[in-house]
């Protein structure tokens, strides 16, 4: 299986016309030859245009991309897998939508944080030029605004975290909803705050959304005592929180503690899994099909070590949501490297690069 | 006791196998961790070019009333069908493009312009040719399931008609590779299954449907009256196709120089001796840049049948290493110009019709020329560049 991008909405008229006309370019599709005139005629996978670059803070940047096709819509929180060539080789990832869906020029944009030793997010930070053709994969995620709204909100934020909670804030904006909304944010200074000076703005002009900034680098960090110290009725409102997991894993206790579990929503998005750190053991990995051994040291994927062990693996996203990393697993345990569940999961097909080997593991791949 | 005892395979050690098994590894190694932009490049450009020529050529065949623009058309259109079989499909299928991770040039969703459909091919060719090679019962490549051209297959009366059929396969190459790949032994013994050989019989009519609609229906329409030139036209282009990769095909295999295995042979073999079976069981072909691109690199038989994965375009630059390698162990670097490969098949192809038969006369270990050796004593420590 290779990853591909999402299939582009299109009329039905052309649709027809496509089909019909295969009869003269199989085995190829129409689409291959009008795209030797205009690439973006090309009905094979869904693109985009990237058609401005805004820097955000010193390592995060946001890029406003025109879809070639129509959008079919998201709701604020939800992410989109992105595609793009580098050095020939096609590389997905998947990055929140930061914009509303209602934008007027019809452009989504996802703000990126430059990650040591990623291969896409310093192309996106650093590189990317307007003009630059991406692959746009399917809207997906959980984490996203009820409908109807609740009353009262609490967004609960943390470095890159911001950015599905921006959105959910452009949209409520956009609503003229931002009635009564506390939003806790912790940045390491307050020139790292990613859409720091937006946000700092929005509160100023809108009496019913406050904005408590909390700068690790000169207060403590975020924990849930602290969090009821700056919003005292926290338990009355619905909670969205997302930030690295270690943050999520202590308020997901103190809600729980209180009985608010069901009013608690997490994304527990971490761009970059799989290259190390954190629990497990870590472990061996037998590739029985590629006939290759790899170590993999706590935290470090299935996909990760076997790369380094020279195995040529199939991978999409690397981050657990494309499934065209996975294999089945012959034996052994793996570990979820971002739940940290272990799983005694012989026999069943495994996401490669969310999991990590626990003890020695055999694996079809 | 080895059928043909100067197989050079029998020289040597087990540990000059390994030795050979771990270099080739390597070789292939340093070459998939330098692929990148200029390779991706490579085969985007040639599957354009394809895809231009192809458009061109068959707008060209709507005036093919026109003799000049007949004669155009035809040629136009016979290249573009030899482009896209040869350096384009059978190395996408083989997954020699797959590290691009393009998924509208990957083996996984690639389809071809020929009968043949890329499933089964896949099976019959990539598995079980690339596998087995040369291994006579194994492979069933070993003159195609229709075709004797070693003394040690069984002789039939059949056989005395192969001097015949052979001109009709060439002819009609590509109905012969789909029909090919349903394995007809297999049907024969009973081991494929009703449901499968349905399946694959029906998967072969609907690109046989789509084929003959394509280049027989369609497109002679287009000219209107004069629907005759172009179907015609396109007749010809489909067997100049398959006239010149039967030639090409046939070539890689079946010359003098090749050796043949036994299933005895083969049993229990290392890494290694793969390798070496793969290096002495194909037959190179000697030509221009041009030729090499127009057969699909596979003039480039042996290095192809050493890495099957790995992109055509890079056959050309790691061939110093291979003709290294068999100098220093004493192994035949199977090469000779079009004309006498294509010449020694033919004569194969005649001979075997008769009962009996001796194996051929084979070349010794390689010699490189001083030429040669000054040109590889430049490369020794590079890794294989792309152009």
């Amino acid at each position: 299986m290779v990853e591909t991008g999402a299939r582009p909405r299109i009329s039905r008229l052309r649709q027809r016309l496509l089909t019909v006309t295969r009869a003269m370019t199989t085995p190829l599709r129409p689409d291959d030859y009008l795209a030797l005139i205009n690439p973006r005629w090309s009905t094979r996978e869904s693109t985009g245009t990237v058609v401005r670059v805004r820097r955000e803070t010193a390592d995060a940047a946001t890029i406003v991309i025109k879809p070639d096709f129509p959008w079919p819509g998201h709701r604020p929180g939800q992410y989109l897998r992105l595609g793009m060539a580098i050095n020939g080789i096609r590389h997905w990832r998947a990055y929140t939508i930061t914009s509303d869906p209602g934008h007027v020029e019809g452009v989504v944009s996802v703000t990126v944080k430059y990650t040591e030793g990623g291969r896409m997010s310093p192309v996106f930070v650093r590189h990317v030029q307007p003009g630059q053709q991406v692959y746009l994969g399917e809207v997906e995620g959980e984490f996203a605004l009820p409908d109807p709204l609740p009353a009262q909100l609490l967004f609960v934020s943390a470095g890159s975290g911001i950015t599905p909670i921006m959105s959910m804030i452009r949209e409520l904006q956009r609503r003229d909803a931002l009635d009564d909304v506390v939003h806790v944010h912790s940045a390491r200074t307050s020139e790292d705050m990613i859409f720091g000076r937006m946000l700092r703005g929005f509160a100023k002009r809108h009496e019913g959304y406050r904005l408590i900034e909390v700068h690790t680098g000169e207060q403590p960090r975020l924990s849930p005592d602290r969090l009821g110290e700056l919003c005292p009725d926290w338990a009355r409102r619905e909670t969205f929180l997302s930030g690295p997991r270690d943050l999520i894993d202590v308020v997901e206790k103190h809600y729980a503690d209180a009985g608010r579990t069901d009013h608690l929503h997490t994304e527990r998005f971490q761009p970059v899994v799989g290259i190390g750190g954190g629990d497990g053991t870590g472990g061996s990995v037998h590739f029985r099909v590629s006939d290759c051994d790899a170590e993999a040291g706590p935290g470090v994927s299935i996909l990760v070590s076997g790369e380094e062990a020279g195995a040529r693996l199939p991978f999409g996203c690397r981050m657990g949501i494309c499934h065209t990393c996975v294999g089945r697993l012959q034996d052994g345990a793996v570990r979820d490297v971002r739940t940290g569940a272990v799983t005694e999961a012989s026999g069943q097909m495994v996401r490669t690069c969310v999991n990590a080997p626990e003890g020695h593991i055999e694996i079809d791949l | 006791m080895p059928y043909d005892p100067t197989n050079p395979l029998y020289r040597l050690t087990e540990e000059q196998l390994d030795e050979i098994g771990r270099e080739l590894d390597a070789l292939h190694d340093a070459v998939f961790a330098d692929l990148g932009e200029a390779d991706a490049n490579y085969i985007r450009s040639m599957i354009t070019f394809h895809r231009r020529l192809a458009a061109m050529s068959r707008a060209v065949l709507i005036f093919s009333k026109y003799k000049p623009a007949w004669l155009i058309g035809t040629a136009g259109l016979s290249i573009a069908k030899i482009l896209e079989n040869m350096e384009i499909g059978h190395n996408v299928l083989h997954g020699q493009w797959d590290w691009m991770n393009d998924p509208e040039i990957h083996s996984s969703t690639w389809d071809w312009d020929t009968a043949s459909p890329a499933a089964a091919w896949k099976h019959s060719h990539n598995y079980v040719h690339h596998t087995f090679t040369n291994v006579i019962g194994k492979d069933k490549d070993v003159g195609y399931e229709i075709m004797r051209v070693d003394p040690r297959q069984p002789w039939h009366p059949v056989y005395l008609l192969q001097p015949f059929y052979n001109v009709v396969l060439m002819a009609l190459f590509e109905w012969g590779v789909a029909l090919h790949d349903l394995d007809f032994e297999k049907i024969r013994k009973g081991e494929k299954s009703p449901k499968q050989l349905k399946d694959e019989l029906k998967a072969i009519g609907v690109k046989a449907r789509r084929q003959i609609t394509k280049d027989y229906l369609v497109f002679p329409a287009l000219s209107g009256r004069h629907y005759k030139a172009t179907l015609w036209a396109n007749v010809t282009a489909n067997l100049v196709r398959n006239f010149w990769s039967h030639a090409i095909i046939f070539c890689g295999h079946f010359p003098d120089q090749t050796y043949m295995f036994t299933e005895d042979e083969v049993a229990n073999e290392s890494r290694g001796a793969w390798y070496v079976r793969q290096l002495i069981g194909a037959a190179n072909i000697e030509g221009s840049d041009l030729f090499h691109v127009m057969s699909g690199n596979l003039g480039f038989q042996v290095e192809h049948h050493l890495f099957p994965d790995m992109p055509s375009s890079r056959y050309k630059q790691i061939a110093p290493r291979v003709k290294d390698l068999c100098e220093r162990y004493g192994l035949p670097y199977n090469t000779g110009p079009f004309r006498k490969q294509w010449g020694t098949v033919q004569r194969t192809i005649l001979r075997m019709a008769l009962p009996g038969g001796k194996p051929r006369h084979k070349p010794g270990p390689y010699v490189m020329p001083p030429e040669e050796k000054a040109e590889r004593e430049r490369l020794r420590n590079l890794v294989p560049a792309f152009p």
